[in-house]
């Protein structure tokens, strides 16, 4: 595996730390004039999603990590995994629990999500910034009501719960933002 | 930002602030008798220190460098008499690069005949106040910072505690190898930040930075740098000495730097040997400093990054 120095060490880049995948998020260069040169690093570990904080000396080196972004359509749940599959070679890539985490509630049949592969396997998995779901199940919308402008709970067909304005029926899709869950727009 | 693209990094009005500035500069020194120089920056000697890479270049057949800073050249017109003088223009290190770093930059560096360290980091000051309109100017020993900040002596500490202190402060990828490292990292990542808004001049060094510094000792008897530092912000902006002028010793420090790059796996290049030359035939007890001026720009216009108080940085010159 390849490996990177301190000087190439650039937002984005995948690079092994302790053992786990990071992708560094910022790189300062410090140096006193009359001392030693640092890189002061930030890195989000990829596993974890926590960020490290962690000073090299200028010129240190770390190892490549094998990790990859690829666009996969998402199939099903067994129940123990979600498979993914690339579209291009066909092949399938179950997901655990924890690599889909918290956007398992985003995920729709059929529909293309961004799949971090790590020796190969999932470690990540990333939804659109907008997704348009249906609403499934919500209280029967109020006529006289939208002046209001109050909102209430609706269930999307994924398992989402969302924040909708009062007039929205059962049946209707919405569009929503997938980093904060909020409520976008009636989608057509 | 591409590599390609012909625009400057730098507003317009950044670099007609730079242009103020420099003519700012120019009538302080003016007003003060102090004579500007020009100085080479293509020399057939390289620096010594350490932590300073000179950057190789090739002329008329023969090895060349680019001057790391006009301190020798500066030297040895001090000893040949020319009295208070100053160099205003550019230095060049290798691969030092990012926010608050360029390998090209422009540095400021004066000189005052039968000054202290003392004498001179008040002017430091002055210059600092008057560029930047800050008034609130604190002098403060190295020793205070660290006793203020982290509760020890950074000159009487040992090495065990420097490493813990290290250890517990900084999320560190490495060992320190030495005291001096140790040092180095806390003064940059807890020390600087913690200097505050105002100016900062911060002196008596460890004696094991003296860099070019005369080593004499503090009133509690501690042999000390007789080197200042000025921060603004907590922004590194000047390194001054109190100029060692004792020839033999210079060599000595020349040749422990020479052996400090054979045993660090440095590349070691002539050192200017023609200094120890100037110093031998006498040079006046004297102070001097050297000061980023574009960082000094940075702070007086509130620019965040170098890239934006220069036309050109390297990814595009």
């Amino acid at each position: 595996m390849a490996s990177y120095s301190t000087n190439e060490f650039k937002g984005g880049l995948k690079v092994m730390l302790d053992g786990d995948p990071c992708s560094i998020v910022d790189n300062e260069f410090v140096k006193p004039g009359k001392g030693q040169a640092f890189n002061r690093v930030k890195l989000r570990n990829l596993k974890t999603g926590r960020v490290w904080e962690r000073t090299f000396r200028s010129g240190e080196s770390l190892e490549a990590a094998d990790v990859m972004d690829l666009e996969m359509e998402y199939l099903y749940n067994d129940g123990e995994f979600y498979y993914f599959m690339e579209p291009n070679s066909f092949e399938q890539y179950p997901a655990s629990n924890d690599a889909v985490g918290d956007n398992a509630k985003w995920l729709k049949e059929q529909d293309t999500y961004v799949v971090t592969l790590y020796n190969d396997a999932p470690l990540a998995v990333t939804p659109p910034n907008h997704v348009i779901l249906e609403i499934t199940d919500t209280d029967p919308g109020l006529k006289g009501d939208t002046a209001q402008g109050g909102t209430k709970p609706a269930t999307l067909s994924t398992g989402a719960v969302v924040k909708v304005p009062l007039f929205l029926e059962i049946g209707e899709t919405v569009k929503v933002d997938t980093r904060t869950g909020e409520y976008l727009g009636r989608a057509k | 930002m591409t590599e390609n693209s012909w625009q400057p990094t730098a507003s317009l009005e950044a670099l007609r602030r730079r242009a103020a500035l420099l003519a700012d500069i120019r009538r302080f020194f003016a007003a003060r008798d102090v004579l500007e120089v020009e100085v080479p920056l293509l020399s057939r000697r390289a620096t010594s220190d350490p932590h300073i890479q000179s950057i190789a270049a090739h002329c008329n057949g023969a090895d060349a460098w680019l001057a790391t800073s006009p301190e020798f050249a500066l030297k040895r017109l001090l000893a040949a008499g020319l009295g208070d003088c100053y160099s205003l223009g550019r230095a060049f290190r290798e691969g030092e690069a990012g926010g608050r770093h360029n390998p090209e930059f422009t540095m400021l560096e004066w000189y005052r005949c039968d000054w202290d360290d003392r004498r001179l980091m008040r002017e430091v000051g002055e210059l600092l106040s008057r560029v930047l309109g800050i008034n609130d100017v604190q002098s403060l020993s190295y020793r205070a910072l660290f006793q203020r900040e982290l509760q020890l002596d950074p000159h009487t500490a040992d090495d065990n505690t420097l490493r813990a202190c290290a250890a517990r402060e900084l999320e560190l990828s490495f060992e320190p190898a030495d005291r001096d490292e140790c040092l180095d990292l806390l003064m940059s990542h807890r020390l600087e930040p913690a200097m505050g808004d105002g100016i900062t001049l911060l002196y008596d060094f460890p004696a094991s930075q003296a860099a070019l510094a005369k080593v004499l000792e503090d009133d509690t008897g501690t042999p000390v740098a007789r080197r200042f530092e000025a921060y603004a912000g907590g922004l590194e902006l000047a390194n001054g000495y109190w100029e060692l002028t004792d020839a033999e010793e210079q060599l000595r420090r020349f040749r422990a730097d020479q052996r400090y790059r054979r045993e660090h796996g440095l590349i070691e290049r002539p050192f200017e040997e023609r200094l120890v030359g100037a110093l031998r035939a006498g040079i006046p007890e004297c102070a001097g400093v050297a000061l980023g001026v574009d960082r000094l720009l940075m702070l007086a216009g509130g620019y965040q990054r170098i890239d934006e108080v220069m036309a050109f940085p390297i990814e595009r010159a």
